[in-house]
């Protein structure tokens, strides 16, 4: 039996008289991975802001419905500081500090009041150890971030997000920007994450939604069309613009 | 539409795999009527004419696996390819059993029949029925037709069962006709697979359209 750690119902979205989320249902598991795919606009990065609040930054940005993160409504929740610790996020872009590694992964454990040297150090190692970069970093922890390749600064930008023990990890086409081997390594980190973490990736590589998910949700013009385990959505989907949509025959 | 290239690609698939089951299917016909008639020039035909079904297979093959690699195709189009990658298997056996049976023929040609050939032929014309309208209804993404089409696979079985009974009572009442019994009784045995491929295919059909294996 699941646990569903994310819950929507009824979840509609508006930047001021625009709609982009209608009617949102869905329940995201836990220790699983969830991939969001659909056309660009389709309202699925949308979707996936509006999980750990980085929505309310958007002024006219309105919600009706709910959003639940383990039971307790999201837009309810007066600490956003403390449910973006629970629930981190990865950009597209690799976006470390310009600071040291070493800083960079000590950021939000130091935010979040650890303040001894050596807790910080062993954060830092055991971030760096989960996302496999610490045999290739080791040396050099107090080099600036912006030194290291794409596909490490992304490691390093996850395990940043691992460092203040989040719940849940959103990552919104994360790879994009990478070569394959980089990819590969990042969805071989990801598998090995969702032990220990529900992972909600929005990306546009089809393929990469098939390889590493357990479950997709395929979102259209702002609704969920579709959503599903993963083999079934690539293999038997149920509805017709899903199987036109990863099929590349849409439009 | 997007992906032309790749929509021709599969149109061309559709096509190879029509070429074969025509291939097969005059194969197979070219065996009953070697069989009926005891004309050995026919069943050599069909002896020659294998290699060619041979061939095509491992090209389609070749055609499904460059189309895997290169287009990575999902949901209907990928149960569309993986069905073809087994029908072909099915066509290639189908091929191998009307080899079989020509061999027959040629041992055969030259002794008169211990026993008239009414139903092995309509054993082999059964066959062909339903692998051609099992291909049609994949192509037609039909799963009503597949369906019904190999239901038609029962009536080949229940042949098989009777030719079987008939031959041994033949060998049992004359020892002289155990040989050709026995040739005769492979090639009921032949044209009883050559319905089970034809009926997979059928299988196949429902599967690409449905997304289900069912063995009927």
């Amino acid at each position: 039996m699941d646990n569903y750690v994310i819950t929507a119902e009824k979840l509609d979205l508006f930047y001021n008289s625009f709609q982009a989320l209608y009617d949102i249902d869905i329940e995201i598991p836990s220790n699983r991975i969830t991939a969001l795919i659909g056309p660009s606009g389709c309202g699925k990065s949308t979707f996936l802001k509006t999980l750990n609040r980085m929505n309310d930054l958007v002024t006219g940005c309105r919600i009706t419905g709910s959003v639940k993160y383990n039971g307790r409504e999201i837009y309810a929740e007066n600490d956003v500081s403390l449910l973006r610790k629970n629930i981190g996020m990865v950009f597209q872009k690799p976006n470390p500090f310009p600071m040291s590694i070493f800083d960079n992964i000590a950021y939000g454990p130091r935010v979040h009041g650890v303040t001894v040297k050596n807790e910080l150090k062993n954060m830092v190692e055991k971030g760096l150890r989960d996302v496999a970069l610490w045999d290739e970093v080791k040396d050099r922890l107090n080099k600036s971030a912006l030194s290291l390749s794409g596909g490490q600064q992304q490691r390093l930008c996850i395990a940043r997000v691992l460092a203040v023990e989040p719940d849940v990890i959103l990552l919104d086409e994360p790879t994009s920007a990478l070569d394959p081997v980089s990819t590969s390594r990042i969805e071989d980190l990801l598998d090995k994450l969702k032990k220990d973490y529900t992972i909600i990736i929005v990306t546009h590589n089809m393929q990469q939604a098939a390889r590493i998910s357990d479950n997709t949700a395929f979102f259209l013009n702002g609704r969920i069309e579709e959503y599903n385990q993963t083999e079934k959505i690539f293999l038997r989907p149920e509805n017709r613009t899903t199987e036109e949509y990863i099929s590349g025959r849409f439009g | 539409m997007t992906r032309e290239k790749y929509d021709n690609q599969l149109e061309k698939l559709n096509n190879s795999l029509l070429k074969m089951t025509i291939m097969v299917e005059e194969s197979v016909k070219k065996a009953v009527f070697a069989l009926k008639n005891q004309d050995k020039a026919v069943a050599e035909e069909v002896i020659a004419d294998d290699i060619r079904i041979n061939r095509l297979e491992t090209d389609i093959t070749e055609e499904c696996s460059i189309i895997l690699a290169t287009e990575q195709p999902v949901a209907g189009d990928l149960r569309h390819i993986i069905s073809i990658m087994k029908i072909i298997t099915d066509l290639e056996r189908a091929g191998d059993h009307s080899v079989h049976i020509a061999k027959n023929v040629i041992k055969l040609a030259n002794e008169p029949y211990i026993k008239p050939l009414i139903d092995l032929p309509v054993m082999g014309e059964t066959a062909v029925v339903i692998m051609r309208r099992g291909i049609e209804a994949f192509l037609n993404r039909d799963a009503d037709a597949a369906y019904e089409a190999a239901l038609l696979d029962k009536k080949i079985d229940n042949i098989h069962l009777q030719v079987v009974r008939e031959l041994i009572f033949i060998m049992i009442s004359d020892n002289k006709k155990i040989d050709q019994a026995l040739s005769l009784m492979f090639v009921s045995r032949f044209l009883e697979r050559l319905g089970d491929h034809a009926k997979n295919i059928c299988e196949w059909s429902i599967y690409s359209v449905k997304g289900e294996k069912i063995d009927l």
